[in-house]
């Protein structure tokens, strides 16, 4: 156990090393000139020059790669273009903004996906099956930034009953979900940033579970006499390591799927900080917030893989 | 049963038959593959086949037992070089395989086939029949349409109408249709030894018997030499003309089959028949049935292999490994065991041989 | 050599003489047959296929000219002046817009699949077949690319590139590809561990031929029921993409930029505004249901 725990984490270092790697030559995909995206166009041959050494562009790629990674390290991601505070601070107000959002959306999309996958696993080919089947293709079929859309139209313009986008009059410094003025705020695009994860869960659970249903050891269980109640716990039980590896992902999706919900919403987290950094071709913010969000998510899926071993003993021995 | 003759007739001469009829077919000397752990202790090995040497003369059938796990199926297909062998040397009808002036693998491969046990994965899923049995023409020179001929031929050798069953996917088949497939598929290169890998093992009885008895049939007809690997003795004596028993990776017994049935020398070999319910209540054999799992081949007992759980184990066991006699007389019958080596020193070396 | 023709016992002896129960189709047959009866499928794809062809024959069945702006004729609703869907922001009709749309978004969702399928299933096959060392390589420069968020991954590349159809088909691929690697290497050492490749193998065929004959036809399936599945999420991210301003250049029609723009009249007129979504959600919801049922029809027990 403790030697696949040390592997696992062994393994996540090259992992991280790559991901690294990605997003310092994301600077390079740009077209022309790294410089470019730093340097006014007007800029004259001596600045350039002077850029060019003080940012280290005269020197070999990988001496490159390595100076940047050091200033990585110790949490320097240099200076945003636009507003040219550091890229760390922009980054760090934004991602709590965006965790705001997830700490919601998780527990709602995580518990209804698995309940309704539950329900319907349980129940192949019954009404209450298809029902949910449907429901949950139209989840994972939804361009979520269009349904934000909708539920603005409904809600904000139609009912004005809540209110289509940001974080309130008092703005994100002193955002309190405990006090309704603002949590009204998040009411929408919690709903939004919900719908994809519960229809991709509810999908693989119910597939999980059909499939544990159709094992052999269920048959033993019944044959033992176990209640339905009991049988359908050990089933859960089983099917759980499968669908934790797409929760897993999902968690993912919804720190780099909120881009697009949050530029609807224009709610002021990491996404809407990256649609900004796009719009302004802001190279050093798009390289800090992917860099940090793919770390992120390389750490939450470390977190999933254990968090199956300890649930599903096959696992470990991989 | 409509039993074709027990025994060929002289088979005609085959050009491709270099050494004569004396020659043996396939000689295996010392034959090693050691399969490397992954789990556990750095350069540990598994000793799959540890050393394992035997003779199969023309025409003949040898039959080859074991307990499951005791190398059988390796020592199959490193006979074929499918996995390399880590020493060792094979010679096929007088030539050395893969080896300076001898022929290369894929000669080999055009002479000696495999017949797989598992039917569910020995045959394409996603071929018909019909081609998965054209496959080795095709893949030998010949044209589609006369791959495609030659399978039609072969399947119908095989007892399979080609035009009800050669369109057919494998999940269409019974297990024994399959293996059907799989002999036709093995036998439409022509091969002069085929290799039986537990082949008729997964079948009911009824069909066991049917393929069995088409097995020797091809043989007569195909003028084959067979190398029946089993674990089943009942069916090993039934095909066979001589035995060879493994265990843990090496042979322990090597002879002529009705000698290894009635008098055999090795104590693995008595209790391994001893293990086999009788049908008659008065030959019953009163040696204790073998008791227990094999030791790890990872890390076999010194000695003799099968000390650990020989009634008849002594010091001289555990100190130095029995040697098998002459393996490359078709006749002998040898078994490797200090019992019956009278200079080994074990108190019962001059016992009964 | 030719050896004397024996015959089998008489095949009356055999349990073969049941006759075939099944009408033989082959594989492909019996997944067309499945295919055909179910309803849902059958239903779902006659709409996509009305949707593929109205894009490709947009010129033909579009009402309007697509770039034909009206001063006076903005954001006007359903049926104003013989413009069945209305207006956009800039007079347009939006009917013919969708039309148009169509174009540019199926074309963003579906080719990077069919690149990614191509060099992910290349690769995937390569790593699966190939040693040790050719599939480390390969498996872990997938390993780090699966390491990112796929929206993520297609932003931060597309946007680093400075947008465009391009670099956002480029950016979907390269999102696509470790996916579509794992799968196909999945089922390459699932295929060739098993006996019959080992057999093919034992009579003599290269490596080549084996990969042709034993391993594609098996490995296929797999990757055709994946990629059909990653065309809606294609679709999806496309329009996403081009919501962001990484798609198409302002007067090019696209369903996700249709909806970036409209997105600021939803005060003037709603049910205007959310059309280009309407048109996204049912090409997605339909590749979905079509690619379910393909799974459903090609899962035959082998």
């Amino acid at each position: 156990m403790i030697n696949y725990i040390i592997r696992r984490i062994l393994y996540a270092i090259p992992i991280a090393f790559g991901v690294s790697v990605v997003c310092f030559s994301l600077v390079y995909l740009a077209p022309g000139d790294p410089l470019q995206t730093i340097l006014p166009s007007d800029a004259s041959a001596e600045t350039i020059a002077l850029v060019k050494a003080a940012y280290g562009f005269d020197k070999p790629l990988p001496i490159q790669f390595l100076k940047w990674l050091g200033h990585v390290l110790t949490g320097d991601f240099g200076e945003s273009i636009a507003t040219r505070r550091p890229v760390i601070l922009e980054v760090s107000g934004a991602l709590y903004n965006t965790a705001t959002l997830t700490t919601f959306a998780i527990p709602i999309s995580f518990t209804m996906g698995y309940v309704m996958g539950a329900i319907a696993g349980c129940f192949p080919g019954r009404v209450l099956d298809r029902v949910i089947t449907g429901t949950a293709v139209f989840g994972v079929s939804l361009p979520n930034y269009w349904f934000g859309i909708v539920l603005v139209i409904i809600f904000a313009v139609q009912l004005m009953a809540l209110p289509a986008t940001g974080m309130g009059g008092s703005g994100s410094a002193d955002f309190n979900v405990f006090r309704w003025a603002d949590a009204r705020f998040l009411i929408l695009p919690v709903i939004t940033l919900s719908m994809v994860p519960i229809g991709v869960i509810a999908r693989t659970t119910r597939a999980a579970v059909a499939e544990v249903l159709n094992q052999d050891f269920t048959i033993t269980l019944r044959a033992k006499g176990l209640s339905e109640f009991a049988i359908v716990r050990h089933v859960l039980k089983n099917a759980l390591p499968q669908v934790l590896a797409v929760m897993g992902l999902q968690f993912g999706y919804l720190m780099g799927g909120s881009i697009l919900v949050e530029t609807v919403f224009t709610w002021p987290g990491s996404g809407f900080l990256l649609s900004k950094a796009i719009i302004n071709r802001d190279i050093p913010v798009l390289q800090g917030t992917i860099l940090l969000l793919s770390l992120i998510f390389v750490t939450i899926n470390l977190v999933v893989d254990l968090l199956q071993s300890v649930i599903d003993p096959r696992i470990r021995r991989n | 049963m409509n039993m074709l003759s027990p025994m060929p007739p002289p088979p005609v001469q085959d050009p491709r038959d270099r050494g004569g009829p004396a020659q043996p077919l396939m000689i295996a000397r010392d034959l090693k593959k050691h399969f490397p752990v992954k789990s556990g202790p750095k350069g540990a090995v598994v000793r799959a086949v540890d050393g394992v040497s035997f003779t199969l003369f023309k025409g003949e059938t040898l039959g080859i037992v074991g307990e499951s796990g005791c190398g059988k199926s390796t020592l199959a297909r490193l006979l074929l070089h499918l996995i390399e062998p880590d020493g060792g040397e094979i010679v096929f009808d007088g030539d050395p395989v893969a080896a300076p002036r001898g022929i290369t693998v894929n000669a080999l491969r055009r002479q000696v086939q495999m017949v797989f046990q598992d039917s569910y994965s020995s045959l394409n899923p996603r071929m018909p029949v019909r081609d998965s049995v054209a496959f080795g023409p095709y893949v030998h020179g010949k044209s589609r349409a006369v791959a495609r001929e030659v399978a039609r031929e072969m399947l119908l050798k095989v007892g399979l109408n080609p035009d009800l069953f050669g369109p057919r996917y494998p999940h269409e088949l019974s297990g024994g249709q399959k293996q059907r497939v799989n002999i036709a598929r093995a036998l439409v290169i022509e091969p002069r030894m085929v290799i039986l890998d537990e082949a008729v093992s997964a079948l009911d009885k009824s069909v066991e018997a049917q393929v069995l008895n088409l097995l020797r049939a091809l043989k007569a007809g195909f003028n084959l030499t067979y190398l029946f690997i089993s674990h089943d003795l009942n069916v090993v004596r039934y095909i066979s003309d001589r035995v060879l028993v493994m265990y843990l990776g090496s042979v322990v017994e090597l002879g002529p089959v009705e000698r290894i049935f009635t008098r055999p020398l090795h104590p693995y070999t008595v209790a391994l028949l001893g293990s086999r319910p009788s049908m008659d209540p008065a030959h019953r054999i009163e040696e204790p049935p073998i008791t227990g799992d094999p030791p790890s081949p990872i890390n076999p007992p010194s000695g003799c292999r099968f000390r650990t759980r020989c009634p008849f184990a002594e010091a001289v066991c555990a100190a130095r490994a029995p040697v098998l006699g002459d393996w490359l007389d078709r006749e002998s019958h040898v078994a490797a065991c200090h019992i019956h080596d009278p200079e080994s020193g074990h108190s019962r070396a001059h016992g009964v041989s | 050599m030719s050896p004397t023709i024996i015959t089998a016992p008489p095949s009356s002896h055999f349990e073969e003489q049941v006759a075939p129960a099944l009408m033989v189709r082959g594989y492909w047959g019996n997944v067309l047959f499945r295919l055909r009866h179910d309803r849902v499928t059958v239903f779902f794809g006659f709409i996509l296929l009305l949707i593929i062809l109205a894009a490709i024959f947009a010129p033909l069945i579009a009402p309007f000219d697509p770039y034909k702006e009206s001063v006076i004729g903005r954001l006007k609703p359903f049926g104003w002046r013989s413009h069945p869907l209305g207006t956009d922001e800039l007079g347009r009709d939006l009917l013919t817009r969708l039309i148009y749309g169509g174009r540019i978004s199926l074309l963003m969702g579906v080719v990077p699949v069919c690149i990614a399928t191509l060099v992910g299933g290349t690769l995937g096959v390569i790593g699966g077949f190939g040693g040790k060392r050719v599939n480390t390589v390969i498996m872990r420069t997938m390993d780090v690319f699966y390491a990112f968020p796929s929206v993520l991954l297609a932003v931060a590349i597309s946007g680093a590139m400075g947008g465009g159809i391009a670099n956002g088909m480029i950016a979907l691929s390269m999102v696509f590809t470790p996916a579509m690697c794992r799968i196909a290497e999945t089922a390459t050492t699932q295929i060739k561990n098993l006996d019959f490749v080992e057999a093919a193998r034992a009579t003599g065929a290269g490596t080549f031929t084996i990969l042709r004959f034993h391993i594609l036809g098996n490995v296929l399936g797999p990757v055709f029921i994946y990629a059909s599945s990653l065309v809606s999420v294609g679709i999806l991210l496309a329009s996403g993409l081009s919501f962001l301003g990484l798609g198409v250049k302002p007067p090019t029609a696209d369903w996700g930029l249709m909806l970036s723009t409209l997105r600021q009249s939803i005060y003037i007129n709603p049910e205007i505004c959310a059309l280009p979504g309407v048109a996204i959600f049912i090409t997605s919801i339909s590749f979905n249901l079509v690619s379910d049922g393909i799974r459903a029809a090609m899962d035959v027990r082998m």
